[in-house]
């Protein structure tokens, strides 16, 4: 049998949209971005330049690192948050709601992608702070006021906002799938609750939990607004990192370096999930 | 009766084509009065161009500002230099980064002789450095503002806010706050190291020190904040004490009832400047300068003070009678009244007050390296 070689333009014209709409607003900005990590700051204008010495001047600072690491820190911890508190609730919906109630959730939790994360980030304060609601509540039961913005646990909060309800739909659509024929078996079979999400349901909904977690790194890692105002910058992530760079001098090429290394960094997490996701099923 | 319902109707319909038929004809004479309307683009903090400053130059002049608002002059200087020649006609400065725009070739002279100078309240007014250069005039100051410990009452006395040992004080520790730019708060702890006038002219022990002093406070150190976090931060309680700030973010809280104050301790305070230049290439030059006349006239200087955004004092003396005359309550509050303890004009006299500035023996790299390290510590 013979491979046709002959390009196919009618099929090419249907790609060829998403082809050019990834490289202006995919491939041109990653690589304008790499170029200008070389550039260097003249008078607060940038110019065109070929030198090392961003690389050299950011991969030697203490404090790149410090951010790094804690940035990587703070993005496990609330992809463990994500991932266990979401996990009842998807368990839930996945397994005993009926059809209609999973929908009606599932849109629920669509809702506050409507409104700005900003917004909803700022009305934490009113939640979180020591004369608010929260607090006001414990002190009915005797107890606080605890300090709950600007630190780790206002930047956790923070992320939750972001990531919880994707995590939740990513979750229940990875469960819903399962086949319920298995959960019963393992049931029939003498399987013990936790014992058949450990044994069953986990490694079935595997590749949706990975993805579900990944995203929440991602957007975690990311994200600059729920260490900035909820944790008071006392978390100072790689987000932020990159807001002082810029703003002390102008130096966009030195937070280009900083961006390359979020998104290797993002790259290789990204990767891992995927491997990790389908490694078991390329075997069987 | 009918008749009458009759030929009112009749009327209205022909009054309504009349009407309507003179609007369509003079609809070219509205558009063409309204693009007579003049834009002013202005580079500026946030507030400079909000109605409560410009409406009424607005509305007498046919003209219209269009703001480009800025945080920091690093960031002003950037926006200039990334932008065509000519993008801003007015570009309100803080006093350092004149030199900076001047010597970039940013901005065009200025006659002194169009402006009040020999009105100003404080004769450094009339030479503010960086506002002159070979006997030209570059820069006109506009306002001003003091930098000190600002404070929650309810968690310091006034005495503790007088000195910035205060900081340290162990019940606060985790509230105090810092703005996050390290110029105004490493000045300030530069000041309580005792480098008084110098307190940006630093030599390597000197910078070193400052470093090590500034780092003793990190324990203290609950947050670094912009202007709106910093703004909810002391409103909501959560920082009781905050470094880097005056009585430009205070001022607005205190006007709304929250306990909080700006003092300038025994060290001494830092004054940040505000002045406006006119841009290089602008074809608007004279409608600008009459904008900053109109500035730094009586009623210019009152609505500078009563800035919603953030207050400043006054420079001139006539703006400062003239706040005295109309709002004395803002007068008193913030001691620009002859004869106050805490007048502005009387701190610069006694050398209390010393004027922002970048760092001279160092980069703002070096400066701004050890504010990341800092906040990672």
């Amino acid at each position: 049998m013979t491979r046709n070689t002959k390009p196919d333009f009618y099929a090419l014209s249907w790609r060829l949209p998403i082809i050019i709409w990834q490289a202006l607003f995919f491939l041109g900005p990653i690589v304008f971005m790499i170029a200008m990590s070389f550039f260097l700051v003249k008078n607060y204008r940038m110019t065109e330049a070929f030198e090392f010495v961003n690389w050299g001047r950011m991969m030697t600072r203490g404090y790149f690192w410090d951010s790094y690491w804690h940035t990587i820190w703070i993005a496990s911890l609330s992809t463990l948050c994500g991932m266990l508190i979401a996990f009842p609730v998807a368990y839930t919906l996945a397994f005993r709601a009926s059809e209609n109630t999973r929908r009606m959730a599932i849109f629920l939790l669509i809702i506050p992608f409507f409104t700005s994360y900003l917004v909803r980030t700022f009305s934490w304060f009113v939640i979180l702070s020591e004369s608010g609601v929260l607090n006001a509540m414990l002190g009915w039961v005797g107890l606080g006021p605890y300090t709950m913005l600007n630190t780790t646990f206002g930047t956790l909060v923070g992320y939750m906002t972001l990531t919880l309800p994707l995590v939740v739909i990513l979750q229940t659509l990875a469960m819903a799938n399962i086949d319920r024929s298995l959960v019963e078996a393992a049931h029939n079979l003498g399987c013990k609750p936790l014992q058949t999400i450990w044994r069953v349901i986990l490694p079935l909904a595997k590749t949706g939990m990975i993805v579900a977690a990944v995203f929440c790194f991602i957007l975690s890692f990311g994200d600059f607004v729920a260490p900035f105002y909820l944790g008071g910058s006392q978390d100072p992530t790689l987000p932020i990192l990159i807001i002082d760079t810029t703003k002390s001098g102008q130096q966009w090429p030195r937070a280009a370096v900083v961006a390359i290394m979020m998104m290797l960094t993002l790259f290789a997490v990204a990767f891992a999930g995927i491997a990790l996701a389908y490694r078991k099923r390329a075997m069987s | 009766m009918g008749n009458n319902t009759k030929t009112t109707g009749a009327l209205t319909r022909r009054h309504l084509m009349q009407v309507g038929g003179g609007a369509l004809l003079s609809a070219p004479f509205v558009s063409r009065a309204w693009a007579q309307t003049t834009d002013i683009n202005v580079l500026a903090w946030y507030g400079h161009a909000e109605p409560d400053m410009v409406a009424e130059f607005e509305a007498a002049n046919n003209v219209r500002f269009v703001p480009k608002y800025y945080a920091g002059g690093d960031n002003m200087l950037a926006l200039i230099a990334q932008s065509p020649p000519g993008t801003y006609d007015l570009i309100l400065s803080d006093g350092e980064f004149v030199q900076q725009l001047n010597a970039a070739g940013y901005i065009q002279e200025m006659e002194a002789a169009d402006y009040p100078f020999d009105d100003m309240l404080h004769e450094d007014f009339t030479k503010f450095p960086g506002h002159w250069a070979d006997g030209k005039l570059y820069s006109m100051i506009l306002r001003g503002g003091h930098l000190g410990v600002s404070y929650n009452r309810n968690a310091m006395s006034e005495e503790e806010a007088s000195s910035y040992d205060g900081f340290w004080k162990p019940e606060l520790a985790g509230k105090v706050g810092h703005f996050d730019w390290h110029l105004p708060s490493l000045g300030m702890m530069s000041l309580k190291n005792g480098n008084g006038a110098s307190l940006f002219d630093l030599t390597d022990d000197q910078w070193q020190a400052v470093q090590d002093t500034t780092m003793s406070l990190r324990p203290q150190v609950g947050g670094y904040f912009d202007y709106g976090g910093t703004f909810n931060g002391l409103k909501n309680g959560e920082m009781q004490a905050m470094c880097g700030i005056g009585d430009w973010i205070t001022g607005v809280l205190e006007r709304d009832g929250a306990p909080v104050a700006s003092v300038i301790p025994k060290e001494g305070g830092i004054q940040w400047t505000e002045s406006y230049s006119i841009g290089v290439e602008t074809e608007k030059a004279d409608i600008c300068k009459q904008f900053i006349q109109y500035m730094l006239s009586p009623e210019g200087q009152v609505k500078s003070a009563q800035m919603l955004a953030y207050p400043g004092f006054c420079v001139t003396k006539a703006g400062r009678a003239m706040l005295n005359e109309v709002d004395m309550a803002e007068a008193e509050r913030t001691g620009q009244v002859d004869g106050m303890a805490d007048d502005p004009i009387t701190l610069i006299r006694e050398g209390r007050i010393h004027y922002r500035d970048v760092p001279k023996q160092q980069t703002l790299e070096d400066w701004n390296d050890f504010w990341s390290e800092y906040k990672n510590a």
